[in-house]
């Protein structure tokens, strides 16, 4: 366990690694998810209050739904709209955190 | 659970999304203390995943799914201050661009899955590590459990929500009973792939994982004592 430190897996592999499983999940595997409804949604219908749940305002955009609007194959059209989502909260998230550390230098690596 | 627009009703709505404000707020000045040098390249990693793992509903008995939160997950990897930013920033994404999880109902969802899943995950976790022998191995399972609780907890936070404010006249009880059932179950989903996403993460690099550090430095310790015995 000790010895790992000497020959650690470099970060950039770590990430790689994360990235890629995101991308084939999101972009691939999600178009064989379960397309029943999910916990709350299940049980606001068995309990009699899933119709009180609104239009979505973003309804009529572009990704509404993880399907991208103008590709007809569904597997393209989930895949694209999973990818694009990922990459978008990468870097929103990745963005956000930059801000967060507000480093005085942006070059400040060692 | 993405909460839709309409199921609470505005002065619930004007109240979690109050909360969740000031819930995001107090987590960018903890977040800051979190985020150095390991933490925060992967930050932006966890929460790309957690968006990605969101999209798997998996089939929890008849006619029913459920998909990863994520709280529990983010927490013991990044940390839980940079946990609630990172599956805050996947619910504003999938609100916004995907119009999973209502607008109004933002905070709402924020509270219950950014919020509670990392509280109750995190805090779990930690109790379970102080427990449990002081070893690597231990921060999976301790993880596993954490994910565990955080759902049922989630669906009761709901359930409460809902008792103040919810736009149709039910009854709680069935509704309380309904959503810890099958959240439960769905729970366990969230267990299986924390586990596996901290366990791979361990194997590879125990030093990127926020909560395997306590563990690490202890063993840490321990060796450096033995060297200078020695």
């Amino acid at each position: 366990m000790t010895a790992e430190s000497k020959r650690a897996v470099p970060f950039k592999w770590v990430a790689l690694g994360i990235a890629v499983v995101a991308l084939l999940l999101a972009g691939v595997v999600s178009y064989y998810a379960s397309a029943n409804p999910d916990g709350l949604e299940y049980v606001a219908e068995e309990t009699g209050f899933l119709d009180r749940a609104s239009e979505h305002g973003a309804a009529d955009g572009p990704l509404a739904d993880y399907s991208t609007k103008g590709v007809d194959d569904a597997r393209l059209s989930g895949g694209l709209a999973g990818v694009i989502g990922t990459a978008v909260v990468l870097l929103v998230a990745g963005g956000l955190v930059l801000l967060v550390r507000r480093r005085p230098t942006a070059s400040s690596d060692e | 659970m993405h909460v839709p627009d309409g199921f609470l009703d505005a002065p619930t709505s004007i109240a979690t999304g109050a909360v969740a404000v000031a819930a995001v707020g107090v987590a960018l000045r903890g977040a800051r203390r979190e985020l150095d040098d390991k933490t925060a390249p992967l930050a932006g990693l966890v929460a790309a995943f957690v968006f990605a793992t969101q999209m798997i509903n998996f089939p929890v008995g008849a006619g029913t799914s459920g998909h990863l939160m994520g709280g529990a997950l983010a927490a013991v990897l990044v940390g839980p201050w940079s946990a609630v930013l990172c599956v805050s920033v996947v619910l504003i994404v999938q609100s916004l661009l995907f119009a999973d999880g209502g607008i109004t109902a933002l905070g709402t969802n924020i509270l219950l899955i950014a919020v509670t899943t990392v509280v109750v995950g995190w805090f779990v976790t930690k109790v379970l590590l102080k427990v449990l022998p002081k070893r690597v191995g231990m921060v999976a399972p301790a993880a596993a459990i954490g994910a565990f609780v955080s759902v049922p907890a989630a669906a009761l936070v709901f359930t409460g929500l809902y008792a103040v404010g919810g736009t149709a006249d039910i009854s709680l009880s069935t509704l309380a009973t309904a959503m810890l059932g099958w959240h439960t179950i769905i729970g366990l989903g969230e267990a299986a792939i924390t586990f596996l996403a901290v366990g791979a993460i361990l194997s590879v690099r125990p030093d990127l994982v926020y909560a395997a550090r306590g563990v690490i430095a202890d063993r840490e310790l321990v060796i450096k004592a033995k060297e200078s015995v020695a």
